[in-house]
């Protein structure tokens, strides 16, 4: 655990010294949604009986903790490609295990600060969500199964722009289609059910459900458990294959 | 110590080590010598656990560096070749992380920092960010990072590349004095005036293979004391004698143009493979 502790402290590290850029940035993304979607169109909008603020602020919780949990990935090619500091992690006495929960860890932090931040900026809009243990523990899942993901698929690729390529394609379409700024019980039967295999739709009907207080689908928080846990297995998998 | 037996790597079809053998004493100052691609860096990266060897084994003070690859890495420390500090740490957070990352208590940490940077004359920029330092500064910071839990070996990989005269001279002066501390040192390097200088015993590497192992002094003097290099026929050529007496000797025979020079390991390299280790 010790070598898992350093990782994750040289992560959190760099993250105090960028603070205030890091801050700037995890906002500026739910600010201009909130700006464009939730105050441009939202005081006409409502969905079910809520208003669509209301809506949009647990979509946009699932969404960028998606996006910060999987911007881990960028940091370790960073650190892989262009600093080569990855080598000294491997010439440490550290198990890839710890490696990988070192880097999932702080995934998760960047993720759950990001969404204190998207709850601040809510607030201030006016909007009380019930911030309860099951919301946390949906952002948690949610984030887990990112975080793994990111670290995982940062073992697999060739460059920083193979990192690029991976986030255009899946996790950008996943942050419009995952449930985030739409209803997905208004689509077409088998648009459902395609959304349906996205893990971030169930982080969002996760969220959103506890955010508005009302029962929790434990099936979505199993599901995400259970993902999460596969893509950590994987991501063990891919840094030990990550040696020459 | 370290012990390598018929190591062999292959990367994609290419194979980077043939099979190579060697034994480094404890407290040696070895030096591994050959041009670049011949091997030298896939070495360290097999020994301190960042490559696979696809055969053969190696241990370092006994532990196998695959089936005991924690202990092993913890015998060793390691200088890469290219600058892989966190640049927007500072010099003592990256000693810092180094020393967390081996597991060493906070208070230790602490005091083996202000010791290293003393060490290697840095201590005034304990709290600069590493980006802030010259090319040299860095190396010198990367040779203290290796030494942070006291290592009982330390890998240096082209510990001088790209740096100036004065400075690399500097680090010359670095690694004899840590060498004097009872540490082995396995150097890499293509620069013949850095293994000469430094290296109790030099293996030449090429083309994967080890093709010849000896002190500087015993190589050398396989070939003789004295090098005079000739043009006879359009072409550059190199004789070697004894003494500068015989050599001198043999300055008429070639009035068209000469030099004449102390022999030197590139000669041994030349000699031995026909190629010169920077082309």
């Amino acid at each position: 655990m010790r070598g898992a502790l350093a990782i994750y402290q040289r992560e959190m590290l760099i993250l105090r010294k960028r603070f205030f850029r890091q801050l700037a940035s995890m906002s500026v993304g739910p600010l201009l949604y909130l700006v464009a979607f939730g105050f441009g169109m939202g005081r006409e909008v409502r969905v079910g009986d809520r208003s669509y603020l209301e809506f949009l602020i647990p979509g946009l919780v699932a969404m960028n903790s998606m996006i910060q949990a999987f911007a881990i990935a960028s940091e370790i090619n960073i650190a892989r490609f262009y600093w080569h500091i990855f080598e000294e992690f491997q010439a440490a006495p550290i198990r890839n295990i710890a490696y990988v929960t070192g880097e999932i860890l702080a995934g998760i932090t960047r993720s759950l600060f990001s969404v204190a931040i998207i709850i601040v900026i809510g607030l201030l809009s006016g909007v009380a969500l019930s911030y309860n243990i099951y919301f946390w523990a949906a952002v948690i899942l949610n984030s887990f199964v990112f975080a793994s993901l990111a670290v995982g698929l940062a073992m697999l690729v060739k460059s920083h722009s193979d990192q690029a390529l991976l986030t255009n394609f899946f996790i950008t379409p996943m942050a419009f289609l995952g449930g985030t700024f739409f209803p997905i019980d208004r689509m077409p039967e088998w648009v459902q059910q395609v959304l349906s295999l996205l893990p971030l739709t169930h982080a969002s009907k996760a969220i959103r459900s506890a955010a508005f207080g009302e029962r929790v689908d434990l099936a979505s928080y199993l599901l995400l458990a259970a993902l999460g846990t596969v893509l950590f297995v994987l991501a063990f998998h891919w840094v030990n294959r990550a040696r020459e | 110590m370290i012990r390598i037996e018929k190591l062999a790597k292959r990367f994609k079809g290419v194979e980077a080590l043939k099979g190579v053998s060697l034994r480094v004493g404890e407290g040696e100052l070895f030096a591994y010598l050959g041009p670049n691609g011949s091997g030298k860096t896939t070495t360290i990266k097999i020994l301190t656990g960042l490559a696979v060897p696809t055969s053969g084994d190696a241990w370092l003070h006994g532990f196998h560096v695959e089936r005991d690859g924690l202990q092993a890495k913890r015998q060793c420390g390691l200088v890469p070749q290219n600058i892989n500090l966190d640049n927007e740490l500072t010099v003592a957070e990256n000693l810092h992380l180094h020393g967390k990352l081996f597991q060493m208590p906070k208070k230790e940490r602490g005091a083996k920092i202000s010791e290293l940077l003393d060490y290697i004359e840095l201590s005034e920029r304990r709290d600069s960010p590493v980006k802030s330092l010259s090319g040299g500064m860095r190396r010198r910071v990367m040779i203290a990072r290796a030494l942070m839990h006291s290592p009982r070996i330390l890998f240096l990989d082209e510990p001088t590349a790209g740096l100036d005269p004065a400075i690399r001279r500097r680090i010359w002066s670095l690694v004899k004095k840590i060498q004097q501390s009872g540490t082995t040192i396995f150097l890499t390097t293509h620069y013949i005036e850095e293994a000469e200088f430094l290296a109790e015993r030099v293996a030449f590497l090429d083309e994967g293979r080890i093709v010849a192992l000896d002190s500087p002094q015993s190589l050398m003097a396989g070939l003789g004391a004295w090098a005079m290099d000739v043009i006879a026929d359009g072409e550059m050529r190199t004789l070697y004698f004894r003494s500068r007496e015989e050599a001198k000797g043999q300055v008429s025979r070639h009035e068209g143009g000469f030099s004449l020079r102390r022999v030197n390991l590139e000669d041994v390299f030349i000699s031995v493979t026909g190629k010169r280790v920077l082309p």
